[in-house]
């Protein structure tokens, strides 16, 4: 039970003054991010990034994972109480938790909705704990060849799992693998896709683009909807907390199906927003009280928001164990650790034992220490959302402008921001994902240098990715991915036709 | 939530998303020209730097092309937005676009403060009062969070110098 022991010394290190008090810091600002139009859990990580730089590693990430758990938590405020999701993952959230508030029933969902993204989480990092290790001692026997094939899985399962067109995902992929390519080329050491502009020398950094395209590109989608916050109060008390949490084990078949729907969609990078519907929809379907859902059932709360915290949750095992983000969030975490000088992936198991656990370890406790301060302060929090977005708007901007700034305190960047918020609009009205462009641009180099290594060992034969059982099932699983609503519709059709 | 006469007018949807299809064709286009300089042939060290990109641009222009057509196929005569919302969502692009021009002239803190309390007059309409301690109060928490605790510096500009900073 080594793995016991280390996650003890985890919580030792987690357990520090310094780093409980960057806990709840992360909490509480991650909440805020959560609750703010155009600051999402991604974005927001990237702008505090900066923040980290003089940090210790382990309290950087304790304090930036903890962002990431506040804003998954706080999306569902704005959702039950305004029918405003704060977050894409919380769409779902607001099909059920708002017309609860509708009824007066407000405190009932948001404590179902807190209770089952902690469950949610809990769930996922129980899982993490144990499997992590496993997958990380597992990809040290990886070669260039099965690391190429791991990036493919990776892609593909975004291809075939996300519910934008697909040629759209491989448009929006492929962009970012371009953007990833410009500058200096790591392996020949030549410059490439430059033409002569010197501010290009170092290439996009990936942060720029994720400050732009979800911070600046939401704001701009909030002004053309001419948003005013309207809704209900908040009040939850002690008595309406235990009355919810005595009920909500009814719905524990629910939870336990959310849990592994949320950690199988966090693990393949599609994310938490698609598991979310998927959780939410398959409820709908199964449970006895499936007609009602849309008209304020709390298992209509339960389901997506456990499915939404176990994956964005169960995310960050790929990116712990094998260095692949499960969603960009978890990528903005990866470009942390590589700040701080830390190499992602399996490796990172071995050499630093005391960040990784230490990491784990935060999860447990961050969780916990998040669900106790979204129960006392929701009319807090609530409260914000009520300040015009006239006055948050420009603090926003300006905010994404000094994150963007301080990466490389470059001026340029900024520039670049606006621009890639300008693309953000567009490219999210015109239904084109922006998940994967982000993770692309951060694995493009990575995903280049595993396929070209691998080319290098097989004089150029593709037929390296298929050479031996691992590489080949890994490639097989991606292909599948790819095609994976394509063999959806030819099941049905083939059940359709045999019935 | 618009009222008066450009309430129902706007671009179509089908033409907005024909003309991005295409830019992001022609972005593909250009990544194919700048690996073709590079090299996409194998060289000495194996396949050489233009090699990787220049089969991402052929995909990126083979998507588009596919895009594009399921985009004019689709029978959809949509609204991509109303001119009212476009005016909206162009009222925060040029002044954050003038905002970051000036930025590496005046630095941060004095563009963020015109920005936040042009922002809040022009489209909030709030008392001069609420502007000023707003404008003034976020870039000086800002400097107090940034350069004093966590150390991390942000471009400063002729006035800052002059007080010191």
């Amino acid at each position: 039970m080594e793995e016991l022991v280390n996650l003890f010394h985890g919580f030792a290190v987690a357990l520090q003054p310094f780093n409980i008090m960057v806990m709840v810091l992360g909490i509480v600002l991650g909440v805020l991010i959560g609750v703010l139009p155009g600051l999402g859990g991604a974005n927001g990580v990237a702008i505090l990034l900066p923040l980290t730089f003089s940090m210790p590693p382990t309290s950087a990430i304790i304090m930036l994972s903890c962002i990431y758990w506040g804003a998954l938590f706080g999306g569902a405020i704005t959702s039950i109480l305004f029918n405003i999701p704060g977050e894409p993952w919380s769409v779902a959230t607001t099909f059920d938790g708002y017309p609860m508030a509708q009824q007066g029933k407000a405190g009932e969902a948001l404590t179902a909705a807190f209770t089952s993204s902690f469950v949610g989480a809990l769930f996922a990092v129980i899982m993490i704990t144990l499997v992590a290790p496993l997958v990380a001692s597992f990809a040290l026997q990886f070669g260039p060849a099965e690391k190429f094939a791991v990036y493919f899985l990776a892609f593909c399962s975004f291809v075939g799992l996300s519910k934008e067109p697909p040629f759209k995902t491989i448009a929006a992929m492929m962009i970012g693998f371009a953007l990833a390519a410009v500058g200096l080329d790591s392996i020949t050491g030549q410059l490439r896709l430059t033409f002569g502009v010197t501010h290009l020398l170092n290439g996009f950094d990936f942060l720029i683009a994720v400050i732009g395209l979800f911070g600046i590109g939401e704001i701009l989608l909030t002004m053309e909807e001419g948003l005013a916050f309207r809704g209900g109060s908040a009040k939850i008390n002690l008595r309406v907390v235990l009355q919810t949490w005595k009920e909500l084990p009814k719905y524990w078949v629910t939870s336990i199906r959310s849990c592994v729907i949320g950690c199988w969609m966090g693990i393949t990078p599609a994310g938490a927003t698609p598991a979310s519907f998927m959780s939410y929809g398959i409820a709908k379907r199964v449970s006895k009280n499936g007609s009602n859902f849309g008209k304020g059932e709390v298992e209509g709360v339960v389901a997506p928001e456990t499915a939404a915290h176990a994956a964005g949750t169960a995310a960050l095992l790929p990116m712990l164990s094998l260095g692949v983000p499960g969603s960009p969030t978890a990528a903005v975490l990866l470009g942390g650790l590589l700040i701080w000088g830390l190499q992602p992936g399996p490796m990172l198991f071995v050499e630093q034992k005391e960040f990784v656990w230490g990491l784990i370890a935060s999860m447990y406790l961050g969780n916990l220490v998040g669900l106790i301060v979204v129960l006392t302060c929701v009319p807090v929090f609530a409260a914000i959302l009520r300040v015009p977005f006239s006055i948050i708007a420009p603090l926003i901007l300006v905010l994404c402008a000094i994150g963007a700034y301080s990466v490389h305190s470059s001026t340029f960047d900024v520039v670049l921001m606006l621009v890639f918020g300008v693309i953000g609009y567009l490219l999210k009205k015109c239904n084109y994902p922006l998940a994967p462009l982000v993770l692309a641009i951060v694995l493009g180099d990575k995903a280049e240098e595993a396929f070209r290594q691998s080319l290098l060992g097989s004089q150029g034969s593709l037929g390296i990715f298929f050479s031996n059982t691992l590489v080949s099932s890994i490639m097989i699983l991606g292909l599948i991915a790819l095609f994976w609503s394509v063999i959806q519709q030819g099941y049905t059709r083939l059940r359709a036709a045999t019935a | 939530m618009t009222t008066g006469s450009s309430s129902n007018t706007g671009p179509t949807h089908k033409l907005v998303e024909a003309g991005v299809t295409l830019l992001i064709a022609l972005f593909g286009v250009i990544v194919i020209v700048g690996s073709m300089k590079a090299g996409i042939n194998w060289g000495a060290e194996g396949p050489r730097a233009g090699f990787f990109p220049f089969y991402i641009g052929i995909f990126i222009v083979a998507s588009s092309a596919i895009n594009l057509w399921n985009g004019l196929r689709e029978d959809n005569d949509d609204l991509f937005a109303e001119w009212g919302q476009l005016r909206q969502v162009l009222s925060v692009v040029v002044p954050t676009a003038i905002y970051v021009g000036v930025m590496p002239f005046i630095g941060l803190y004095l563009a963020s403060m015109v920005f936040i309390a042009w922002f809040m007059r022009w489209l909030g309409k709030y008392p001069w009062l609420t502007v000023l301690a707003i404008s003034l109060g976020m870039p000086i928490v800002t400097y107090f969070i940034f350069e004093r605790w966590f150390m991390v510096p942000l471009p400063k500009g002729p006035i800052e110098e002059w007080l010191g900073l």
